[in-house]
């Protein structure tokens, strides 16, 4: 460290000033400790401000130290009867913090308690909105299975079972057949799952000669509750068929995947 | 004894030591003071208040924050000036601005002293003018540098080395 160009910067000057900043004015008290040198260029400069300043005095003082030792052992006499008001003043500290932790605590508990109820609130208010869901559906159900029973009840109604075929002589569908409506409702209760990428196509069918005429893919057979199904069907069947066919349906029945296939009984 | 363990002494509540500070350095704030306030009477009573404090806060003073002369030094500055700013004072209608710490030395020399301002009055009214007022900002009125270079209109670098350059002067007229 340059000791000479550190003192010629005037850093020192102002250190004595007391115009350099806290963090500064201990970095030249460090370098002080450090360097002889320095702490003597400090306490001259001190010596040059403080022969100044005295000069500025105006020299007929009447006031000597007495005056101000008065007032400071004074003061220490002070500070000695103090200690006997002290008790009065940790009680009502005390009672207050002990208020406020009290108060604190009452704070946090009610806090607490809000969110629970809240917390109770969200949960019933989930389970009644689950409960009306549940209704909604079940008096769905109920349409549906009234509008069901109306249908099977109509006297101009022509049922037309489907018996099993081939290898698949456990199947069995049954279409009721609505000629006014131009429906039909299929039971598919006794057919098994489509497998995957498969679907059931429904047919209809002439006999003289043999004709099939799509009535469509039944696609979302396996998602279904009831496996009832209502199709448009405008033409004058002989004949119901259901075919397994690759999803998409075919233009034309794959025989060797005929599930089920009935006659209508008569032809009014 | 030497000053930091007289200052050590002082904050362990020491009047004897605390005597000597005074007797050390009570000279010197009279001369701030008063170059402040301009009137006896109160810079006795404000050198009074100022020793007083200074003792009640002794505990508040570190020798890691710069020197014991120092500290008083801005104790004092800034009981004078806040006399200054009381409501009281304004009233006495000083007019405070006309004159530098050197037209009291010049007054002081009127007044036939006993002491060796008179010697000193002789060297420092040859400072020039800028260095009496560099340290009249610095050391009388405790302006920091950047508010000494904004009254002075020169640049803040400009006032630390004119410093040096002054108390370099003020020290070779005092032979410190």
């Amino acid at each position: 460290m340059d000791i000479k160009k550190y003192i010629d910067s005037g850093i020192l000057e102002l250190y004595v000033a007391g115009t350099l900043s806290e963090k500064e004015s201990q970095e030249v008290y460090e370098l002080t400790q450090q360097y002889p040198e320095l702490l003597e260029e400090v306490k001259n400069i001190e010596a040059s401000i403080i022969k100044l300043a005295a000069a500025v005095s105006p020299k007929e003082t009447k006031q000597s130290f007495d005056t101000i030792k008065a007032q400071i052992t004074s003061g220490e006499n002070e500070t000695k009867v103090i200690p006997l008001d002290k008790p009065k003043t940790p009680w009502f500290t005390y009672v207050g913090w002990a208020a406020s932790l009290v108060l604190a605590a009452g704070l946090l508990w009610m806090l607490n308690e809000n969110n629970t109820l809240k917390e109770q609130i969200r949960i019933v208010k989930t389970n009644k909105e689950l409960l009306e869901t549940q209704i909604e559906n079940a008096n769905n159900s109920l349409a549906e299975a009234e509008k069901l029973v109306e249908v099977l009840r109509d006297r101009n109604i022509i049922e037309v079972p489907l018996a099993g075929q081939g290898n698949f002589a456990n199947a069995y569908a049954k279409v009721y057949w609505d000629k006014n409506s131009n429906n039909i409702y299929l039971d598919a209760k006794d057919l098994p799952e489509a497998p995957q990428g498969k679907v059931y196509q429904v047919w209809s069918l002439t006999l003289n000669p043999l004709t099939p005429t799509s009535l469509g893919t039944i696609d979302d057979f396996n998602t279904d509750g009831n496996k009832i199904f209502a199709i448009a069907n405008a033409n004058a069947s002989e004949a119901f068929g259901i075919t397994l066919e690759q999803a998409g349906g075919s233009d034309t029945p794959t025989m060797e995947q005929l599930y089920t296939l009935g006659v209508v009984a008569s032809t009014p | 004894m030497q000053l930091e363990q007289l200052v050590s002494k002082f904050q362990e509540k020491d009047v004897k030591a605390f005597e000597t500070l005074y007797n050390m350095y009570s000279e010197s704030m009279h001369g701030v003071i008063f170059n402040i306030v301009r009137d006896n009477e109160i810079a006795e009573e404000l050198m009074q208040d100022v020793f007083v404090k200074v003792w009640h806060k002794s505990d508040t003073y570190s020798v890691k924050k710069g020197r014991f002369f120092t500290w008083i030094l801005n104790i004092a500055r800034n009981a004078a000036i806040d006399k200054t700013r009381s409501k009281n004072f304004k009233n006495l209608n000083k007019n405070l601005n006309a004159d530098f710490f050197v037209d009291i030395l010049q007054n002081n020399e009127s007044l036939d002293n006993k002491t060796d301002a008179i010697g000193i009055t002789k060297f420092v009214t040859k400072l020039a003018d800028k260095c009496k007022q560099v340290i009249e900002l610095l050391y009388f009125k405790g302006y920091t540098q950047k508010e000494a270079s904004k009254t002075l209109e020169m640049p803040i670098g400009t006032i630390k080395t004119r410093n040096r350059q002054c108390i370099n002067e003020l020290r070779t007229m005092l032979d410190v």
